[in-house]
C-alpha cells in the first residue's frame, strides 16, 4: 500500500516535471524536437511571421542547437513566454533551454538553479522617447513616467539609477512589451525603457516609428543569453559550444554558402567535424559544426539577417562585434 | 475459537468498520501530500534552487506605483508583501461597496413597474454578466487610456482637480491642530441626529403624525461641524496638484489602473448582486405586499419596511460569494498593473528571486485568509438576519 502510494506520488511528480537526473540531451533526441522558450514577440531577436515561422537572433540560437542535436535546425517547438513566466517554465522541465534576450546576472546563475551558457547578445538598458518631448539624456527625465514590463531587470535598474541620481520617477508597468509600446502610444508614459535593442525593435512597430528617439547612452550593463537548467553539464556544455561554434565560424570566415567548399585551417575542420573528435566529448554527431553552419549559418549572418543594417531595426554591430575588430564577442578556441 | 470470533465480530461491527476505513483514508490522504511535498524540496534541493523564507528580508531593489504605508526600493521583500496586500484589500473594498450600492439599484429597477426601466436593468445585466471579467478589465483601461488627455491638456474642474491619463488628481486635506474638535463635532452631530429620530419616531408611533427629520439630520451632521470649523479658525488646509515638468505633484490620486480595475470589478460584481436581490424580493410572497399596501403603507415604506428585510434574508448567502469572488477576482489586476499582491508579490519579486514555491504558498494564504474572513463576517450577519424562531 505504501510502496504504491510512493511511487503514485513520484510519478505524478515527475509528470509535472519536477524529476531530477534529467538527461536532456536523451530527451530530445527521444522526442525528436527541442522546446525552446522564447519571447512573446519581439521583432529582431524572437517573432512569429506571418505564416508562423519564428524568426530572430534568440530564436537562430534555438535552431544552432536544434541543427547540433537532431541534424535539423528546424526540428525546433517555440514555446513564447512572458517575463515572469520564463524562469519557472525553464526550471519545470516545460522547455529545454531559453533563448529569450534574458540578463545574465549573478543571482538568477546562482540562486535560480540555472546556468547560463554564455552571452548571444551585449545590451545596455535605455530610454525611448516621443520627439516632441525634447529630451536628449536620460538626466532630463526627473519626475517622468515609465512604461516597462514587469518582472525584469529593468524595474531593478530603474530604481537604482533614479536612486543614485536623486531623481524621483512614476511607473507603469505591462506584462509584455506590446502593452508597454501601447501606454507609450497612448501617452500613459512619458519614456520607455528596456534593453536598447528592445527599444530599436519595438520603434519599427509604432503608428510612426519617427516620432520616437532611442537616446543615446544606457543606464545598465545586460549581457543577453541562452539558459540552461542547471545539473545537467553535457546539455551545458552542448547550447554553450553551440553558440561558439556560430561565433568561432564568423572569426574563421565561415558561412552557409561557403561551408561545402574546401578548408585548409585545421581548426575549420575542428568545427566543421572533418577532423578530430570534438563531438564525441559533446556527445553528438560528427557533423554538428557542420549543421549549424550550414542550416543556420554564422554569428555574423544571423545578426545582418534578423537586426542588422539591411533590417529596420538597423542596428550596427558595436559591442557585438567580434574581438578581433573591437567588439566583445570572444570564442573559446575549437581545440 | 471464541476469541478469534468476537474480533472478527469486532471487525464487521459496521461503526468500527467505517471508522477504521475513514482513518485509512485520511493517514493515506496525509501520507500522500506528505510524500509530494518531500519529493518537491528534495527534488528543488538537488536542483540548486534557493529554498526557505530567507529572501523575505532581502531588499527589493525595485519600485512601486502605488503604496499606501512607507515604501522604497530599498524596502524588504516582506514589505512589497504588505503593500500588494494593502492594495489587494483596498480595491477589493472599494468594489465590494460600489457593487453593492448599483447592485442594489440594479436589482430594484430590475422588478420595476416602468417597462423601460426594467428593460434597462435587464439589458446592463445581460451584458455585463457575459462577458468574461478579464476582458472587461482591459477594456476600460484601454478606454481610459484612449479617452482621457495627456497631463498638459488635463480636464480641470475647479482649478483643483485634474483628470487626464495618469490618473485623477485632488487636492489632499492636510489637519492642522485643532482638527480633532471637527471630528468630535461630527460625531456629537450623528449621536443627536440619531436620537432625534429616534424621538419622531416614538412621536409617529404614539400620535401617527410623520415628520421629515430631513433638515435635523443636515443642521446636526454637516452644519454643527461646519460651525465647529469656521470658529476655530479653518483648521484644515489643502496641498493642490500641480503640474511640474512631466507629471502633476502634491495632491493626492488615482490611477488608471486603479480606476479601471475598480470599475470593472464592481460593475462586473453588481450584475450578481442585482440577480440575488431580484431573486429575494420575488421570494417575498405577493400577500405580504398586498398586506403593506392594505395598511395604507406608501410603496417606498413597503419596499424598505416590509420587502426589503425579508429579501435580504435570502439575498444575503448568494451576495457573500460574489464578495469572495469580487476579492479574488481583484488579482487579475496583474493584466494592467495595479500594484496589487499577485502583480508585485507573486509576479516581481517571484521574478527576482525564484522561489515560485514560498511565494505561491503566501500568496494562496491571503486569498484563503481574506476569503475566510469575509464569510466568517458575512455569515455573522446572516445569522442575525435570518427568521427566530417564534
Amino acid at each position: 500500500m505504501n510502496k504504491l502510494l510512493q511511487l503514485s506520488a513520484a510519478s505524478l511528480l515527475a509528470v509535472t516535471g519536477l524529476s531530477a537526473n534529467a538527461d536532456t540531451l536523451s530527451d530530445v533526441q527521444a522526442k525528436g524536437s527541442l522546446s525552446c522558450g522564447v519571447s512573446t514577440g519581439l521583432v529582431g531577436f524572437s517573432s512569429a511571421d506571418s505564416a508562423g515561422n519564428w524568426k530572430g537572433l534568440d530564436v537562430d540560437v534555438c535552431r544552432a542547437v536544434a541543427a547540433a542535436t537532431l541534424g535539423d535546425a528546424n526540428k525546433v517547438k517555440f514555446v513564447p513566454l512572458t517575463a515572469k513566466e520564463r524562469f519557472t517554465a525553464l526550471q519545470s522541465g516545460e522547455i529545454d533551454m531559453l533563448s529569450r534576450n534574458t540578463t545574465w546576472t549573478l543571482t538568477r546563475d546562482a540562486s535560480l538553479g540555472l546556468n547560463f551558457a554564455g552571452v548571444n547578445y551585449y545590451d545596455g538598458q535605455g530610454f525611448m522617447v516621443k520627439k516632441s518631448l525634447g529630451v536628449t539624456n536620460a538626466k532630463d527625465l526627473d519626475g517622468a513616467t515609465f512604461c516597462l514590463q514587469a518582472g525584469t531587470t529593468t524595474e531593478l535598474n530603474l530604481a537604482d539609477y533614479f536612486r543614485s541620481n536623486g531623481m524621483s520617477y512614476n511607473s507603469s508597468l505591462s506584462d509584455t512589451s506590446a502593452q508597454s509600446k501601447n501606454g507609450f502610444e497612448t501617452g500613459r508614459c512619458d519614456a520607455l525603457t528596456s534593453d536598447q535593442s528592445q527599444l530599436y525593435a519595438l520603434r519599427t512597430t509604432l503608428k510612426d516609428p519617427s516620432s520616437a528617439i532611442v537616446l543615446d547612452g544606457v543606464i545598465s550593463k545586460e549581457p543577453l543569453g541562452p539558459v540552461v537548467r542547471q545539473g545537467d553539464d553535457k546539455w551545458f556544455n552542448i547550447v554553450k559550444w553551440s553558440l561558439n561554434a556560430m561565433v568561432t565560424a564568423e572569426e574563421l570566415g565561415v558561412n552557409s554558402h561557403n561551408v561545402h567548399s574546401k578548408f585548409k585551417n585545421p581548426e575549420v575542420a575542428r568545427l566543421l567535424g572533418q577532423s578530430g573528435k570534438l563531438n564525441d566529448y559533446l556527445g553528438l554527431d560528427k557533423k554538428w559544426g557542420f549543421n549549424i553552419v550550414s542550416q543556420v549559418g554564422n554569428y555574423g549572418q544571423s545578426f545582418e539577417r534578423n537586426i542588422g543594417k539591411s533590417t529596420p531595426l538597423n542596428i550596427s554591430r558595436g559591442q557585438n562585434e567580434l574581438w578581433s575588430k573591437g567588439g566583445l564577442l570572444y570564442s573559446p578556441p575549437f581545440r | 475459537m471464541s476469541k478469534f470470533k468476537s474480533i472478527f465480530s469486532f471487525l464487521y461491527n459496521n461503526e468500527v468498520r467505517a471508522f477504521l476505513f475513514q482513518l485509512l483514508t485520511l493517514l493515506a490522504i496525509v501520507y500522500f501530500f506528505y510524500a509530494a511535498v518531500d519529493n518537491m524540496f528534495a527534488n528543488i534541493e538537488s536542483r540548486g534552487i534557493q529554498t526557505g523564507f530567507g529572501f523575505l528580508e532581502a531588499e527589493s531593489g525595485f519600485d512601486i506605483a502605488e503604496y499606501l504605508i512607507d515604501y522604497s526600493s530599498t524596502s524588504s521583500n516582506l514589505t512589497v508583501f504588505y503593500v500588494g496586500l494593502i492594495n489587494t484589500i483596498v480595491v477589493s473594498v472599494v468594489g465590494i461597496v460600489l457593487a453593492s450600492v448599483i447592485g442594489l439599484i440594479i436589482g430594484i429597477a430590475r422588478l420595476s413597474n416602468n417597462w423601460l426601466i426594467a428593460k434597462l436593468a435587464g439589458g446592463y445585466i445581460e451584458l455585463f454578466r457575459n462577458i468574461p471579467i478579464l476582458l472587461q478589465i482591459l477594456f476600460w483601461y484601454n478606454i481610459a487610456l484612449a479617452s482621457f488627455p495627456h497631463p498638459k491638456r488635463s480636464f480641470e474642474f475647479f482649478d483643483s482637480i485634474f483628470v487626464n491619463l495618469r490618473g485623477i488628481y485632488m487636492p489632499k486635506p492636510i489637519a492642522e491642530e485643532g482638527f480633532v474638535w471637527i471630528v468630535i463635532a461630527l460625531i456629537v452631530g450623528f449621536v443627536l441626529k440619531v436620537l432625534v429620530k429616534r424621538h419622531f419616531n416614538k412621536k409617529h408611533d404614539e400620535t401617527g403624525v410623520e415628520t421629515n427629520t430631513l433638515a435635523y439630520s443636515l443642521a446636526l451632521i454637516i452644519g454643527l461641524p461646519a460651525v465647529v470649523y469656521l470658529a476655530l479658525g479653518s483648521p484644515l488646509h489643502f496641498d493642490y496638484p500641480m503640474l511640474k515638468g512631466f507629471n502633476f505633484k502634491g495632491g493626492m490620486s488615482l490611477s488608471p489602473e486603479f480606476l479601471s480595475l475598480a470599475f470593472a470589478l464592481s460593475i462586473y460584481t453588481a450584475t450578481y448582486i442585482a440577480e440575488a436581490i431580484r431573486s429575494g424580493i420575488e421570494s417575498v410572497t405577493k400577500g405580504q405586499k398586498e398586506a403593506a399596501a392594505a395598511m395604507g403603507l406608501t410603496q417606498k415604506q413597503s419596499l424598505k419596511l416590509v420587502v426589503l428585510p425579508q429579501a435580504l434574508r435570502v439575498a444575503i448567502p448568494p451576495i457573500i460569494n460574489q464578495y469572495l469572488n469580487l476579492t479574488k477576482n481583484s488579482s487579475l489586476a496583474a493584466a494592467i498593473g495595479y500594484s496589487e499582491l499577485v502583480s508585485t508579490f507573486a509576479g516581481t519579486v517571484l521574478n527576482q528571486v525564484g522561489q515560485a514555491v514560498e511565494i505561491i504558498l503566501m500568496t494562496m494564504a491571503v486569498y484563503l485568509t481574506i476569503s475566510l474572513v469575509i464569510s466568517l463576517i458575512l455569515n455573522i450577519v446572516n445569522h442575525k438576519m435570518s427568521i427566530k424562531g417564534r
